[in-house]
This record gives C-alpha cells, structure tokens and sequence, in this order.
C-alpha cells in the first residue's frame, strides 16, 4: 500500500509554523541563542545557549491548555494542529477507526517532573498537582493528540532517544502498510532545554561549549565542531494511505517509500564506530522502497555536530552510495535549529519533504573548513537546487542506545 | 484572620478561571463544579490543592465529594 505525506506542522526555534521556519532555513539563519536565565551562575550549567523557540505555545494555546500539558505536549499540539489543517481534511474529518497517533518524545515531560520533584521537596506533597502523572508521562504528546483528533486505531509514542520522532514516523508508514489506519498523524516533539538535561549532557561533553558564539556553535563536519546544541520543538507530518487521499482529492507533497531501522548493539551511548548499524539501515530504507542507490538525491543528515558521530555517518553515506555521493546533495540542518532530540526526526522529516516539493536543499552554516576526510556534497551557507523528475531523499536519525533510523521520501 | 464569603469566592473564581477559561463572573455560588461548570474529578482535584495553598486551609480528600457546588467549597474554606 503506498503511503503518502498530506500535511506538515512545526513549531521550532526557526518558527512556529512551516512556513517561517523554512523560509529561515532558505536563507540559512540560525535559531540559536543565548539563554535568558541564571542556570550558569546559579547551578554552574557549562552551556549557556540552546536553539529555542521562536513562538512560546503560550502565545497560541488557551490557559487551561498550558497548565495541563507539559510544553514537549504543548508543542506537539500546535505542530498537530497545523499538520492537520495543512491536510485540509473537511467537516467529516477522518473515521475515528482509521486514524491513528504516534507522537513521541525522547525525553519526556522533564520539567513537569522536575518541577513538581521542587514542590514535594519545599511544599510538601499534598501540593502536588493531580495531573502531574498524565503530563509527566512520555505518551503524554501522542494522547493529547489523539484526544484532540479522535484518533482510536491506536496511538503510540516509540522512544529511542534521538532517533524517537524518525521512528515514529517509520511506524505510521508500517501502521498504514498493515492496515491499521488510513491515517495517521505522527511525529516527534521536546521541551528539554533545562539545567537537568543540559548539565547531563555536558556530563557527557556531548554539547557544545560554544558560550561566546551560540549561533556558529552547531557547526557538523566543521573541522573545529565541539558537540551538539541543544533544541526544542516539535514536528509533525500527516500520514495517509495514497488511496485515502486519492479519494478526497488531497493535496500530495510527498510519497513515503521506504523506512530502514536497525540498530548497532554496540555501546549505550556511543555510535559503532564503522557505522555498519547506520549504513545498514540506510540500504534496508532503499531495499523497502525499491529503489537503488542512484534514486537518491538528497540526504539530510543526523549530523549533529559531534566531533566522532558526524564523519561515521557520513563515512557511511560514502560507503552506501559509492561515487554518486558526489551528485547527492548533503544538508545539516541542526547545525541551524540545533539538535531537538526526540523532535529532530521529524522537523528533518518536514525539511526533507519540503527539499522535494520545492526542489532546494536547505544549507548547512557554520562549515568554515569542512572536515578533510568529508567525501559528500554537502550544501553549505545557501540553499542548492534539486533535480527536477522522480528523486529521493533519505532522512537520518540515529539516538543513544544505537537506534539507527533511515526514512526515504519520494516526488 | 478568617476570609469573608465574598473573598473566598472571588479567590475561587480565580483559580477555575485560571484551570479551566471559565469567566471568573460565571463562578457562583449555586454553579456546580461537574453540571455547570463541566469540571473532571482531575481538575477539581487540581481546584482543591490550589484553594488549599491559596487560602491556607486543609481540604481533606473524603469530604471534596461533598463539595458539589461552588457555595459548598466556599462555605467549607471560609468556615475552616
């Protein structure tokens, strides 16, 4: 059953629609800034900037709407809520039945819990707030949606760190191929810009300590990158069976072809170093589609700026399509909004319909001396033209733990 | 110092506004909290511990289900 791509929400630190937020990544603007906040001074937070929202979900959602849901749920709600209307489903909607959620996040509802944690520990625990269990929990994006959208096939939120909103998006694919839904909304969403995470992170010097320059910090296959930028966001695509979409004579921007998922079984945090987990995934993601090699035009990368993890995906890429790497254009856009965790596979995913649909690849900034080794065109500092007929574009994900997933898209 | 009626309801007024958009002048006293004003048995829990903390008073779990109307609640806070 072929599945296609029928809407596309966001809110993210390039905007709070799609819209802006391509028109940003066109022109190559970084979503990265300082934090305003006391997290260095106070706790001794080694990272002072993270990419943050450009529209607060405060600003777009009612009170009562803010107060229930942890914002990862607040941003999956108003990414879900463009994706839908973008699909231009009409007063019938869709058969309650036949549409499903799946919406995750790699983190959770980190400062739902870490806040209500503050007011056990000063105020007691008869002050804490009887919701704090359905905002804390890292379904909580995907049930919110599914409330709001009536979706009952069956709503989901897989987590696999960085790789979680990839993954969702892989089983909406599998979620229509089986026949459980003729539609389903999926995607991935955080809210973990905290000193919680933040410090743990650094723990792991997996961030970039790039104080003094927020916006040249995420810099992937740069010779001088220093780790990843923290993100928050969400992203959100409507997934429908093309027959469904046929049917109500829906706009179509994309096809779903094909989605590759392994992983590397190697170390719980570091990535196999020959990259055969992610590379294998990428090949599995073709093999799906039945396409080859030569299909593929377009890769946006996990690329998230890390001085190993960028050149093992990239080695892989090399070692996968051989020399018509040379004619795929290659684009990092984390090293713009920043690394949304469990958001980055579906903000990616709505760049990587959009590359196709407008025929641009977006730029990668901040490569001022691209890494020697890089074998891959990759579009630096303006957005690159695709080609015109049938391609393909690959979608990256990769998380801690060794989830590798590949999503191939087609127009 | 003990709260008048009139304070306790308007304080309360203020958090259902706050949980639910609910016009603070549409909670009175003859509303009820399920038939008029639409409230889950969560958000009333969520009213309680934030009426708790708000008027310094002690709202045990077993007596909410006799806090059907918004003239109960205040009632019980101002007599507390």
């Amino acid at each position: 059953m072929n599945v296609v791509v029928t809407g596309l929400g966001t809110t993210s630190p390039l905007g709070g629609d799609v819209a802006s937020t391509w028109e940003a990544a066109l022109a190559g603007r970084s979503g990265v800034r300082t934090l305003e906040n006391d997290w260095a001074e106070k706790y001794g937070v080694p990272v002072t900037f993270a990419g943050q929202l450009v529209v607060q979900p405060s600003e777009v959602l009612s009170r009562p709407e803010t107060k229930r849901m942890d914002p990862s749920a607040q941003m999956a709600i108003v990414a879900a809520r463009e994706a839908w209307a973008d699909a231009g489903f009409g007063e019938d909607g869709v058969d309650p039945d036949r549409l499903g959620s799946i919406v995750s996040s790699g983190i959770g509802g980190v400062w739902t819990m870490l806040t209500a944690w503050d007011t056990v520990r000063d105020r007691g625990a008869a002050r804490v707030l009887p919701l704090t269990v359905p905002m804390l929990m890292p379904n909580s994006p995907t049930a919110y949606v599914s409330l709001e959208f009536k979706a009952r096939a069956g709503s989901h939120s897989p987590v696999s760190a960085c790789a979680s909103g990839a993954e969702a998006i892989g089983m909406g694919f599998e979620m229509i191929q089986s026949g459980r839904a003729d539609v389903v909304i999926c995607g991935g969403t955080e809210a973990a810009i905290h000193p919680l995470p933040l410090s743990a992170f650094a723990a792991m010097q997996a961030l970039s300590k790039r104080n003094d320059d927020p916006q040249g910090a995420s810099r992937p296959y740069d010779v001088s990158r220093d780790g990843f930028v923290m993100g928050e966001g969400a992203g959100v695509l409507i997934l429908e069976s093309e027959e469904h979409a046929k049917a109500r004579g829906a706009r179509v921007y994309a096809h779903v072809l094909g989605v590759g998922m392994t992983a590397d079984a190697h170390h719980i945090a570091a990535p196999e170093p020959n990259g055969a987990g992610q590379t294998k995934a990428m090949e599995l993601s073709l093999e799906r589609a039945g396409l080859t090699t030569a299909d593929v035009a377009h890769v946006n990368a996990h690329a998230t700026s890390t001085p190993v993890g960028d050149m093992i995906e990239a080695r892989g890429i090399r070692a996968l399509l051989g020399s018509h790497a040379d004619q795929v254009l290659l684009s990092a856009t984390k090293s713009m909004t920043g690394h949304l965790l469990g958001g980055a596979g579906a903000l990616e995913s709505v760049f990587t319909v959009k590359a196709l649909e407008t025929r641009q690849a977006p730029p990668t900034i901040n490569v001022t001396e691209p890494d020697p080794e890089l074998q891959v065109d990759l579009v630096r500092d303006t957005p690159r033209a695709l080609p015109a007929g049938q391609i393909a574009a690959i979608n990256n994900s990769f998380g801690f733990g060794g989830h590798n997933v590949a999503l191939v898209f087609g127009a | 110092m003990a709260l008048s009626k009139d304070e306790v309801l308007a304080g309360l007024a203020e958090i259902v506004s706050e949980e639910t958009d609910i016009d603070t002048a549409e909670v009175t006293l003859e509303k009820s909290f399920t038939d008029d004003l639409d409230i889950d048995s969560l958000s009333m829990m969520t009213i309680v511990t934030l009426a708790e903390e708000k008027f310094d008073v002690r709202i045990p779990d077993e007596k909410v289900k006799d806090l059907v109307t918004v003239g109960d609640a205040v009632d019980f806070i101002a007599a507390a």
